[in-house]
């Protein structure tokens, strides 16, 4: 944490993205965690990859709820639209916007708390309705804000700071999001932005419910020996599936791929994903062999991040629910209320 | 990449640009963090100890800090270095008490110092206080050299050079103005332990061209004419004045002229503006009062009519590169210019100038004319011989004189101690944690975004009125605060231990200028093009350490880090810690000597 506001001096030769923006454009207020917060890191991806993507900050909202993550908004995309809701609220919240404006980007940003306990409901029908959005749970598996008790993703068996095992099973985000249905799920690493910032832009291309479960490692009170949250442990653990390689529609793939290391994903948008396998052969496409692999690899001990699953033909909410395309926020009185003439045409296709 | 070794002193020494460009190495955001407190004392004091006149040199000084100043890296301009240097000379209490004491037991070595310049003077100080007899002659009556005679009372007023002067003298130390010393001879015979020639380079270099006899009462040599102005001798010049030479000599005859009645004064100068050897700001300064800067014109002749110069004819030249590379002026062959005056000042070069060193007593000279001289110890052929300032290396200025002395002084102490002086003493050097809570640290890490503060001046008109009214006011306290604000503490170092390092990316994530990287390593280019913003600066290192647990390195481009301290404040595990670097040359006196 630091008192003093980030000096405004930047590097005279920063790179700019196709909006004449700078990374510093998109940054927020001072973050007021824990030095050396890994939620602070994902802030950095969000802000590095909506950057890349010359997202215009104006088109996007991020919400939140209640905790350390649920603070980190502040952090980021300081001239974006944001809102702060109740604890675990943030999904009914954001599905409310999704259906009243759906042109702008929905970040919503979480943590395990928020999520998993007391926001667990709301979690899994924002999942489940496949609201378009990128839901990023920052899991530290840890209750940080009062002071370090287990949270509904702390593994059984884990220590706290205090020596305490935990004798709860722990609630798997990501792999409560396959089984919901969301159309995207990925797992990544605070301490990994070279796999963070690409499934952070891939997800925010998405057209569905987007789900990140992002390991944040707790440096105050899930950073010790005994812990499965811990930088050191991540790593030693981390069962990485593949490495990711966001391309923007526009630019050309130039590099040749072995066949079959490779696996080339077209999003909607016409932007491609290349996915250098590392792990065994695993297709992102089917949702129960991901599910059977997440589980098979938890038994070991293993953590495994990466591009999970990946619906290709991703339908959402407004598709459900058939909307108009218009935004709804958009809609004037004559298109609310077309007059006479309209209501006698559908009194009269009713006789 | 091998990992630095900060142990060096001089890796963090050249992180702070400023004391690294100071011939003297000055501690220079040390004093300016000293001005932020308001302790004009304490900066003063530490100024004196690096570069012995700090009023003087905060009025004059050549200043190659600034150019070095990170600042003017990040943003435009560099910090106003100099101008914060007269700001503790201006607002200081009295410093007689903290001043070295003469000593009370002289140690029966006698040094001659001869001239009395900024050199000798810094010899003087060092050596007197050690116990050292020391006797400074100069031809003039009172001590100061050059900076009393040829430097205008406008940009120098007297009170600051007797002050200063003063404090050296007042070391017990025995001056005999007015004795113009002749022969080295009469010297060497008199059993000095050792001498010391300070004599500057004190010859104006002349013009010879057509018209200068016939017209030579109209055309005088700069610096003989800046000093005659100076004692009070010349008051007076024509109303047409054309002078001759593009340095700093040039731009002190031109502006004193226009106080002496000068109206249409003109600067002319062969080589275009931009090469021209006067600082930057002093041809502000002339051009400010009103005085035009030709370029690219060569003087031919000087027309004359019944003994009464007239006028300098010049050629048009411009520069072209010859097959080797080297610049030529050619002309262009447009026709000449005829600039009509009543009198011109040369300033066109200085010379060293050795006639009282008779050609047998052992001093050797080049065939430049110049005494060979080691450049680390100083020392002649003649071993009990040594020079400093301009006599040494030809014309320089303050800052590289006082440098000088330091280092004679040195030599002069080892010498007559009969220890081998080619051993040079190592700076003393500290590295210390600047931390006093988890984002609390000793010094203003807030990096202020004002722009350079201008030096305040008097008004032209009144200036030029009387040549001794000074023309800088100076930076008042708050003005001097804000400007020492705009200093980035380039001395508190980024020190970074890797053993401590959980590679958070905390660091990577604040650091405002992009200058820390986590990466695998390479060799320096390589690694120079892959870090998070390019290091294209080859004149700035990269901090790089190994031993991280993921096998990669830190990889830090020092070029335009802040010194902000965010990386440390946002490190869960102390792994970047700010520790300040302090740096001081070693004078004369005990902790020069071999320790044996």
């Amino acid at each position: 944490m630091s008192y003093l506001a980030k000096p405004k001096f930047h590097h005279p030769d920063i790179e700019t993205n196709e909006l004449g923006f700078t990374h510093r454009d998109y940054e927020g207020s001072i973050s007021t965690l824990c030095a050396g917060c890994g939620h602070d890191s994902i802030s950095s991806a969000i802000m590095r990859a909506c950057f890349e993507l010359s997202l215009p900050p104006h088109r996007i909202a991020k919400l939140s709820g209640i905790g350390c993550s649920s603070k980190t908004p502040t952090y980021f995309l300081g001239q974006s639209h944001g809102f702060n809701s109740v604890h675990g609220r943030m999904p009914s919240v954001l599905t409310g916007a999704n259906l009243a404006n759906r042109d702008l980007i929905y970040l919503g940003v979480s943590g395990d708390g928020d999520s998993a306990s007391i926001g667990f409901g709301q979690f899994a029908h924002s999942i489940r309705r496949g609201v378009n959005m990128v839901y990023i749970v920052e899991n530290n598996g840890v209750y940080g804000l009062t002071k370090g008790q287990f949270s509904a993703t702390s593994d059984r068996g884990s220590k706290s700071k205090r020596g305490v095992v935990n004798t709860d099973s722990a609630i798997d985000l990501a792999a409560t999001a396959l089984q919901l249905g969301a159309t995207f799920v990925a797992r990544s690493f605070s301490g990994d932005k070279s796999q963070l910032v690409p499934l952070i832009k891939a997800a925010i291309e998405h057209r569905g419910s987007a789900f990140i479960d992002c390991i944040s490692p707790c440096v105050a009170f899930n950073n010790h020996e005994g812990s499965t949250r811990s930088f050191d442990y991540v790593r030693s653990h981390n069962a990485a599936l593949n490495k990711l390689d966001y391309i923007t529609g526009r630019a050309p793939i130039t590099t040749d791929y072995e066949p079959g290391s490779t696996q080339v994903v077209k999003l909607h948008d016409g932007s491609t994903i290349r996915l250098s396998k590392i792990g065994a052969d695993y297709d992102v496409h089917d949702r129960v062999a991901a599910m059977h692999h997440l589980h098979t690899r938890q038994a070991t001990g293993e953590i495994v991040t990466g591009l999970i699953y990946l619906d290709g033909e991703p339908h959402d909410l407004h598709d459900s629910l058939n909307t108009v395309t218009t935004p709804l926020n958009e809609l004037n009185t004559p298109d609310l209320t077309p007059g006479q003439k309209a209501l006698d045409a559908i009194n009269a296709s009713l006789r | 990449m091998k990992s630095t070794d900060i142990a060096n002193p001089n890796y963090f020494h050249k992180v702070v640009d400023c004391q690294w460009a100071c011939p003297a190495h000055t501690p220079v955001p040390e004093y300016i963090r000293q001005i932020s407190a308001g302790d004009y004392t304490a900066a003063y004091m530490i100024n004196w100890k690096s570069n012995v006149f700090p009023g003087i040199l905060g009025r004059t000084c050549d200043r190659p800090c600034e150019p070095a100043c990170r600042r003017g890296r990040v943003e435009d301009e560099p910090v106003a270095i100099c101008r914060l240097k007269r700001v503790s000379a201006d607002y200081k209490d009295d410093v007689r008490p903290l001043m070295p004491k003469p000593a009370s037991q002289k140690n029966g070595k006698r040094i001659a110092c001869i001239g009395a310049g900024p050199a000798s003077l810094a010899v003087a100080r060092d050596l007197a206080p050690e116990g050292y007899e020391v006797v400074v002659f100069d031809q003039d009556k009172l001590a100061g050299g050059m900076m009393r005679t040829q430097i205008p009372k406008f940009r120098l007023p007297e009170t600051v050079i007797d002050e200063e002067v003063g404090y050296v003298l007042d070391l017990g130390i025995e001056f005999r103005g007015g004795q113009r010393i002749d022969s080295l001879k009469s010297i060497l015979d008199q059993k000095f332990d050792a001498i010391f020639v300070g004599t500057g380079a004190p010859r104006g270099r002349d013009l010879d061209l057509p018209g200068r006899k016939e017209a030579a009462a109209n055309i005088h040599l700069g610096i003989d004419w800046l000093s005659s102005v100076s004692f009070g001798h010349t008051d007076k010049i024509g109303k047409r004045v054309v002078v001759l030479g593009g340095g700093n000599t040039a731009m002190d005859c031109c502006r004193s002229s226009r106080r002496l009645g000068g109206e249409q004064v003109t600067v002319v100068v062969r080589s275009g503006f931009d090469e021209m050897k006067a600082s930057v700001w002093e041809k502000e300064d002339a051009m400010h009062e009103g005085i035009p800067i030709l370029n690219w014109l060569v003087p031919k002749e000087f027309t004359h009519r019944d003994g009464k110069l007239t006028g300098v004819i010049f050629e048009k030249v411009k520069a072209v590169l010859d097959a080797k590379g080297r610049r030529d002026l050619v002309p262009t062959g447009e026709p000449d210019t005829l600039i009509e005056c009543d009198d011109v000042l040369l300033a066109v070069g200085q010379e060293n100038a050795f006639p009282w060193i008779e050609k047998d007593v052992g001093v050797e000279f080049d065939r430049w004319g110049m005494p060979k001289v080691d450049p680390a110890t100083h020392q002649s052929t003649l071993p009990k011989v040594f020079f400093g300032g301009d006599a040494a290396f030809g014309p320089k200025n303050i800052i590289w004189a006082v440098a000088h002395g330091h280092e004679a002084a040195v030599s002069i102490d080892k010498f007559c101690r009969g220890e081998n002086i080619a051993e040079r003493p190592s700076p003393l050097t500290n590295l210390v944690s600047q931390k006093m809570g988890i984002h609390e640290w000793t010094y203003e890490n807030g990096v202020s975004n004002d722009l350079r503060f201008k030096v305040p001046q008097k008004e032209t008109a009144i200036a030029l009125r009387n040549i001794k009214t000074e023309v800088e006011l100076g930076f008042d306290p708050k003005l001097g605060h804000a400007e020492a604000q705009r200093c980035l503490n380039c001395d508190v170092q980024t020190v970074f231990s890797a053993k401590l390092c959980i590679e958070c990316d905390a660091c990577v994530d604040i650091c405002p200028i992009d200058c820390i990287t986590f990466t695998d390593d390479g060799e320096e280019s390589d690694l120079r093009s892959r870090l998070l913003a390019p290091a294209k600066n080859l004149t700035q290192d990269i901090y790089v350490q190994d031993g991280l647990k993921t096998g990669r390195i830190m990889a830090k481009d020092e070029d335009l880090c802040l010194h902000c301290g965010f990386c440390a404040e946002r490190c869960p595990t102390g792994a970047w810690d700010m520790q300040k670097f302090s740096l001081e040359i070693t004078h004369a006196g005990p902790g020069c000597r071999s320790k044996a």
